[in-house]
């Protein structure tokens, strides 16, 4: 008991940490103790960090929204089809395809960026949003849990029943079996989801222009000024604060459904 | 109902498509239209890039006629190859990055048992919340949990160092030999709640009335624990683990960002750091060789502990 309090305290220390440096001027950062509130400069602080550079921060934030929600969706389709057509049709090359993909899993994303990059020039796309959003639309992990969720939750019988019923595999799959795929659906979209955002690798390879940065590259090169423009840390807390902390709270009310997909994951 | 589809696998099958062994299954023009979207995307944005890779690392970049001489691309076999493996600050940052994972991995996926198998007792109170505090960061980005402890390590702001200070103790998380643990912090506040969940998880299906016989025999909850227990998550730990491998060899925004505060770590403090450094600098040759080294030793690390640890479990 006592030691799951000291690791409890270990994990949420640094959110503490930014939750209290957030609402302090900056003037106080240094000079108060980092765990006690001291004036409350929250707002001033929400609207400096909003306003600075013409809103970017704005900007960032929808970007990383647009690349991890869009991404994560169209991912997760296209690995929930390729998984159910892995796990439901028999044809040859099926475990071949399926070792490939699991090859896949294991390949570094980041040993990827930089060839990608190269390619990505040759056609243009670099610096563009389709540089970041069309490789992470790609998750071998989502295929994989795709295939164990399909055999376990789509009972062959359903399947030869919506056929005698003439109905295409098309239809079949989006009106039968992606019903009773759902709640590990929503997993396999939470987990490219974090991934996308997570991400940090691929879009800093990729772009050039600050406008299409996500929050955590321009959180980052914002701090890496903070020694030439000090003020700028309290925005790099503030905006820390800002991207972090609904996303916990997505998350926190999502466990269920990580639950149950981790446990299936694990265990196969 | 647009009808697309039926008439489609009819087209087929008048055509004459394999059939499935058992019951009327679909066509292989409909079983690639459920794999395209998936494999399209699959091929050009990872298989073709490793390829790229390979074939680039297989590449040098000479000059006709001296210094101002005009420079051409042309095969050199393995000569990037041997520049990785002759590079100095190649093997000190695979030096660096081995003793980190060495160390880091068995620390956080021992303390996440620890917690999983305390988390799956019926005695501990407060479960949910020990659960949800744990696997919280989980949602941090890895480049802002290490800006968030950055600023628990940087002498002027942190009350960790004036905490420490005022029982006389004078922590420097930024110098020369506590940098890299500092960077190992980070990795395991980000990941030992979410290898946590995947073990607790693991735990949670496995059937109650195992216990029960065991008790039956006077197994204490000690035993059962490392007795039971942990040899039937057993595979949930090698999938742990192997993440962890791959996590590791990978890693780049921690120790990017703890750059930007401390002078303890060159631009080449990890293969990827160094990758990437080398890229920068135009020599995309060997950057793709390095890539190509980090990818191999991910893969044969990975591979090979999975392949070890399975046969010695018997699975």
């Amino acid at each position: 008991m006592a030691l799951m309090f000291l690791l409890a305290i270990y994990f949420l220390l640094p959110v503490y940490f930014l939750i209290v440096a957030a609402t302090k001027p900056q003037s106080d950062l240094a000079s108060t103790n980092g765990l006690a509130f001291s004036h409350f400069d929250l707002f001033s602080n929400l609207s400096t960090l909003f306003s600075r550079s013409d809103g970017i921060f704005v900007k960032w934030a929808l970007n990383s929204v647009i690349y991890a929600v869009l991404g994560a969706a169209v991912g997760t389709l296209i690995s929930a089809l390729c998984g159910y057509a892995l796990a439901k049709f028999t044809f040859r090359g099926r475990e071949f395809l399926f070792s490939v993909i699991l090859g896949g899993v294991l390949v570094p994303t980041t040993a990827l960026a930089l060839p990608l990059f190269l390619l990505f020039s040759a056609t243009g796309i670099v610096n563009t949003y389709l540089a970041v959003f069309l490789p992470s639309i790609v998750s071998p992990f989502g295929v994989y849990l795709a295939r164990i969720f399909a055999s376990a939750a789509v009972p062959e019988e359903i399947l030869e029943s919506a056929r005698l019923d003439g109905a295409g595999e098309f239809r079949t799959f989006f009106s039968v079996a992606i019903r009773l795929m759902g709640p590990s659906l929503v997993t396999i979209f939470l987990f490219q989801f974090v991934a996308i955002w997570n991400n940090f690798f691929l879009p800093m390879v990729m772009l050039q222009k600050e406008s299409l940065f996500p929050i955590t590259l321009g959180l980052f090169e914002w701090n890496g000024q903070t020694a030439r423009a000090p003020l700028l840390q309290e925005s790099v807390i503030t905006g820390s604060l800002v991207s972090i902390v609904p996303v916990i709270i997505l998350f926190l009310l999502l466990q269920r459904f990580w639950r149950t997909g981790l446990a299936s994951g694990a265990l196969k | 109902m647009t009808d697309i589809a039926p008439r489609a696998t009819r087209v087929v099958a008048s055509t004459g498509g394999r059939r499935r062994q058992r019951g009327g299954g679909p066509r292989a023009r409909t079983i690639a239209a459920f794999l395209t979207p998936f494999f399209l995307p699959f091929v050009l944005f990872y298989l073709v890039p490793v390829g790229y890779a390979v074939w680039q690392s297989f590449l040098v970049v000479r000059r006709t006629g001296g210094q101002y001489g005009t420079s051409y691309t042309t095969f050199g076999g393995f000569e990037q190859y041997t520049k990785v493996f002759q590079n100095d600050e190649f093997w000190s940052s695979i030096g660096r990055i081995g003793l980190f994972g060495v160390v880091q991995v068995p620390v956080m996926l021992f303390v996440a048992l620890i917690m999983a198998l305390l988390l799956d007792t019926p005695l501990l109170k407060l479960k949910s919340f020990f659960r949800i505090t744990a696997f919280m960061p989980y949602a941090v980005p890895g480049v802002i949990a290490a800006i968030m402890w950055s600023y628990l390590y940087s002498p002027q702001i942190s009350p960790l160092v004036d905490g420490l200070k005022s029982v006389g103790l004078h922590p420097d998380f930024l110098g020369p030999g506590a940098v890299l643990w500092s960077a190992a912090n980070v990795s395991t506040w980000l990941w030992t709640g979410y290898n946590m969940l995947i073990m607790f998880s693991a735990l949670q299906s496995i059937p109650q009335e195992l216990y029960e016989a065991a008790k039956l025999d006077g197994a204490s909850n000690w035993t059962i624990a490392w007795q039971i227990k942990v040899p039937i998550i057993a595979p949930s730990i090698i999938l742990t683990t192997v993440f962890s491998i791959i996590g590791t060899l990978q890693l780049y925004a921690e120790p990017a960002v703890l750059r930007q505060i401390s002078s303890n770590i060159s631009s080449t403090y990890t293969p990827n750091m160094l990758a990437y450094a080398v890229a920068s600098g135009n020599n995309y040759q060997q950057a793709a060789a390095i890539s190509v080294v980090i990818a191999v030793i991910t893969f044969v690390l990975s591979f090979g502990f999975m392949r070890l640890t399975s046969k010695k479990a018997g699975l």
